[in-house]
């Protein structure tokens, strides 16, 4: 072999090392990202069982769980700078909003509004989304390492038919409930005149946020189930959002 | 002379949608399109796409049959476009909404602001100025439309007015409700602020009209020729030694100049928004000038110079 064509492949060889390292990084990372949202959430369902078994009522529930709640919630930016890197291959737009929309959720209403963290609507919809999260963390660990039991499967490609509708129900209410406070205290608004000529009224965005779940809310429902469907009964598809 | 076969076949389906026998070996894409619509009176040529692979790029109607690499039985592949809009009409309802809306808030029209103030006239002469130039803006875009611009492509998705309205329409409204509402707050340094804006917002008015008179002069009328830009005579177009696209790096010097004058920050959104969608098309451009000529010049940038 003359010498050019001996670089050529020993280059070629320290590239493929690098990709495989990269990769092999990557993926340690993403299994210890998904192990510890599981183990986050976990704690979480973990604190709700023992409150609601010990207090026999769900008054002053969010007080325990708030820290555990946003930690575990904000964390979940991260995954944006997964796909936005290419180490997940999902579209940072779908990813990105479903993340500021549990952010919004979070720190936007339910920690801002303190006259509403003890509604039922809260409760609804942070259960839901432990177990959904429980569920998504456990199945994208799982597939990681290779060993991804059916029941898990299952779960991630059903459990959604019955927790969407009621995740959306109680993060509706919430929003609704929140609305008279927010009209009283002004909160997060802008009135003119000011120098930047412009104004905010956070109530009237809220009814707007509301409003848009009406074409939203279909859209991602029946892409979902049209996942379950391939994945479910149908050809060998590779899980896109690992 | 030896006629060619022409078979059409759907890029998805694969199915046999138009058989053309007794075809001139001269007969060009565009003609060819014509016999099709002949068959298939839905497809109207402006929303065929014809291309040699199913999943390649379509041909140009300009494209002679005789000089494609295909036998004497040559099998293209169909793909709708969709329902097609022209340019003219796209561009022509997407700037008078915007000249017509803010007109309207202007002159407050009722149901708008308070109804003490309808057709009132705002105190402060930066909002008559700013009607001015918006206006000016607009008619600009609309005379240019129908008198300066040699588009490419006579047409686009019909979704695309849908689109392009909302965007053009709603930002107006947006901006003019606030430069012309009643607590309206002017520029911190008045005057100085004002004037300064206007000399910059002309300046970049006449620099982009510049631009667009140049690159009409590179085509002859009719034409879809491309050509390398240079600087002319007008020191308007000497940006064309740093730039691929003044005419974006002037229309965001108007806006910039237009935010200056009013101090509102819709407006400063608006030209945010724009210079980043400008900056994608540059991007587009610029590239596919250097892929088309070896001999383009180095120290272009797409949209401001030396940097982006």
């Amino acid at each position: 072999m003359a010498s050019g064509e001996e670089d050529r492949t020993v280059e070629e060889k320290e590239t493929n090392n690098k990709k495989r390292t990269k990769g092999a990084i990557a993926t340690a990372w993403l299994t210890f990202y998904n192990i510890a949202m599981t183990a986050g959430w976990l704690v979480l369902a973990v604190v709700m069982v023992r409150y609601y078994l010990q207090k026999g009522t769900h008054k002053g529930l969010y007080k325990n769980i708030a820290r555990t709640l946003k930690f575990s919630q904000t964390f979940a930016l991260l995954e944006v700078g997964h796909c936005a890197i290419g180490i997940v291959r999902t579209s940072v737009i779908v990813t990105g909003v479903q993340v500021c929309s549990r952010i919004f959720m979070v720190w936007f209403i339910t920690n801002s509004i303190r006259q509403i963290q003890n509604e039922e609507s809260v409760i609804l919809f942070v259960v839901v989304w432990t177990i959904t999260e429980i569920t998504r963390y456990s199945f994208y660990t799982f597939n990681l390492l290779n060993h991804l039991p059916y029941f898990i499967k299952w779960a991630r490609y059903n459990m959604f038919i019955v927790m969407y509708p009621l995740g959306v129900i109680g993060e509706l209410l919430t929003i609704h409930a929140a609305l008279p406070y927010v009209r009283r205290s002004g909160m997060y608004s802008l009135r003119l005149p000011n120098k930047y000529n412009v104004s905010f009224d956070y109530y009237y965005f809220l009814i707007i946020v509301m409003l848009s779940y009406i074409p939203l809310f279909p859209q991602l429902y029946f892409h979902m189930l049209r996942q379950r469907r391939r994945v479910l009964h149908g050809e060998i598809v590779v899980e896109k959002d690992e | 002379m030896k006629h060619y076969e022409v078979e059409i076949l759907d890029a998805k389906t694969k199915d046999k949608l138009c058989f053309l026998d007794k075809v001139e070996p001269n007969a060009t894409i565009g003609e060819i399109k014509s016999m099709f619509h002949k068959s298939h009176p839905q497809w109207y040529p402006a929303r065929q796409s014809i291309r040699l692979d199913p999943k390649g790029k379509s041909l140009k109607d300009e494209d002679v049959l005789q000089y494609l690499p295909v036998g004497t039985t040559a099998t293209f592949y169909f793909r709708d476009l969709g329902a097609q809009i022209s340019w003219v009409t796209v561009f022509l309802t997407e700037y008078a909404g915007p000249l017509l809306i803010y007109l309207m808030f202007y002159f407050r029209v009722p149901f708008i602001y308070a109804s003490k103030y309808d057709f009132t006239t705002s105190k402060h002469w930066v909002v008559h100025l700013a009607c001015m130039c918006h206006s000016f803006h607009y008619v600009k875009r609309l005379l240019e439309t129908l008198f300066v611009h040699r588009f490419s492509h006579g047409t686009m998705p019909l979704r695309n007015i849908f689109k392009n309205c909302t965007y053009y329409w709603g930002f107006a409204a947006w901006m003019a409700y606030y430069i012309n509402h009643p607590l309206y707050t002017p520029p911190i340094y008045g005057e100085q602020q004002i004037r300064l804006a206007l000399i910059v917002f002309l300046f970049c008015q006449i620099g982009n009209f510049s631009i667009h008179i140049a690159l009409r002069n590179l085509r002859p009328p009719g034409s879809k020729t491309r050509k390398i830009p240079y600087p002319t005579k007008n020191p308007f177009t000497w940006i064309f030694l740093l730039v691929s696209c003044p005419n974006y790096t002037y229309e965001l010097g108007s806006w910039l100049g237009f935010t200056l004058m009013t101090q509102c920050l819709p407006v400063a959104a608006f030209t945010l928004v724009g210079f980043i969608q400008m900056t994608v098309w540059a991007k587009g451009k610029h590239r596919s000038y250097l892929k088309e000529f070896r001999d383009y010049p180095t120290l272009r940038s797409p949209i401001l110079p030396f940097i982006l």
